[in-house]
């Protein structure tokens, strides 16, 4: 770890406080040697509007999914993307966006692909940071391209695919997507365009915890407390479980797998980025409707 | 048959396309920052208006015809969401004071034309392109009605 992490009070309660960072704290860090700032937003011109001083971008679309193939980038992709940042190796990254962080965890979640070891998150992200007046600039910085090593991308250890889930199939899994998208009212997200699925519904036994119930209003984090009562007590999930995340491409399911696996201790999560879009139009995987869970068909 | 491009929408391509791909993303932010804001007259009228779905930020667009025949497009978008602003003020831009028959017929596929797909990436360009569709059926239905 590069750069100290913050000793904020409120992080301490999590089980691995040291993955994020309050906004007084990055104003005390901005420009440390060793750190940098990424912003991450859902608008591909919201960073254009005004960022935090030093920040550099990098887009959930344009820059980690591949052009052609449905695949994030590969290791010399993503080694000529984070060089050409001014990251290294041993850099520690801190990511904001906007919406509650959706995409930052979705960009965290990218870069645990390739096994970068210290990424953060800004606590309250984009949101919170704009709510307090605090600074904005246009200036884009022109870091000098360094070194980033080319590693291979683990696919394995956070990543599930969908023979994945269905060998998981059994085992917990959270669907973080709307209630109407979870009973197949619809398949895709209200005030969404339409991703196309064929059909709507989840997957048999996933629980329904929609995504941004992990933020509180401000957009920060819940507490330690809330969120055990929302994922251990109404979702059921016990410490040591091995759990799936999914939503509909995997980007809101990044923020789930980031609030299981870093505040609350869970060491097997997955993110099933292929997600609705491709289980809704898979042929013959087993899908359940309505609000109940359902059952796992025997096999 | 083919029609020329209006030639507003034509010259707005060409500036697009003189750039590259970083500029165009800095050419679209301008655009979002000349969205104009409602007049006065249409802020209290939200059923005028109609939500495009396609796009990921709440977007409402309202098109009209005037007096003398030449269309204009009302738009409203949060700050928040720069792109679809930007998208909005480029047809409320290179629209305004076409005749309906002349906006019926532009290309249903000039977003694509702009050079931002690379810039923006293509699931965002169709938030542009549903715009555009929803703004001929709007003219369409009044001329209907």
């Amino acid at each position: 770890m590069t750069v100290a992490p913050d000793p904020a009070e409120k992080f301490r309660a999590y089980a691995h406080p040291e993955r994020l960072v309050s906004a007084d704290w990055l104003v005390e860090h901005l420009g440390d040697p060793g750190l940098v700032v990424v912003e991450s937003d859902e608008d591909v011109l919201l960073y254009e509007t005004g960022h935090i001083p030093g920040a550099v971008k990098i887009d959930w679309h344009t820059d980690l999914n591949d052009p052609v193939v449905r695949d994030y980038v590969d290791g010399e992709q993503f080694a000529a993307l984070l060089g050409s940042k001014g990251i290294s190796r041993d850099t520690t990254i801190v990511v904001y966006g906007d919406k509650n962080n959706w995409w930052a965890a979705y960009a965290l979640w990218v870069f645990t692909l390739f096994g970068h070891e210290d990424v953060r998150l800004l606590d309250g992200g984009r949101d919170l940071w704009v709510a307090e007046g605090r600074e904005l600039t246009t200036e884009v910085p022109a870091p000098a391209s360094v070194d980033y090593p080319v590693v291979e991308r683990d696919d394995a250890t956070v990543r599930a695919f969908k023979e994945d889930v269905l060998a998981h199939l059994g085992n917990p899994l959270i669907d973080v997507r709307s209630p109407e998208e979870y009973s197949g009212e619809r398949t895709h997200m209200p005030a969404y365009p339409d991703e196309s699925a064929l059909r709507g519904g989840h997957i048999p036994s996933a629980a329904s915890v929609p995504w941004a119930r992990a933020a509180a209003p401000d957009a920060t984090f819940r507490t330690r407390d809330e969120l055990d009562a929302i994922y251990k007590g109404e979702a059921g999930l016990a410490d040591g479980d091995d759990v799936i995340a999914y939503c509909r491409i995997g980007e809101r399911s990044s923020h789930t797998w980031f609030v299981l696996t870093h505040l609350l201790g869970f060491e097997n999560v997955r993110n099933y980025d292929g997600s609705w879009t491709e289980w809704g139009s898979a042929v013959r995987v087993p899908i359940a409707t309505g609000t109940a869970p359902g059952v796992v068909p025997g096999r | 048959m083919t029609t020329a491009l209006p030639a507003q929408l034509a010259e707005i391509r060409d500036d697009f396309l003189a750039l590259g791909v970083r500029d165009r993303l800095q050419l679209l932010l301008e655009f979002s920052q000349e969205l104009p804001e409602l007049p006065e007259r249409y802020r209290d009228h939200p059923d005028l208006f109609e939500r495009v779905e396609e796009c990921q930020s709440p977007v409402y667009i309202f098109s009209e015809t005037d007096a003398s025949g030449a269309v204009h497009l009302h738009a409203t978008a949060p700050v928040e969401a720069p792109t679809t602003r930007g998208f909005a003020s480029i047809l409320a831009q290179g629209l305004d004071g076409l005749s309906v028959e002349d906006v019926l017929a532009v290309p249903g596929d000039y977003p694509q034309s702009l050079g931002l797909t690379e810039a923006v990436s293509p699931l965002r360009i169709r938030g542009m392109t549903a715009m555009l569709a929803r703004i001929k059926a709007q003219l369409k239905r009044a001329a209907a009605a």
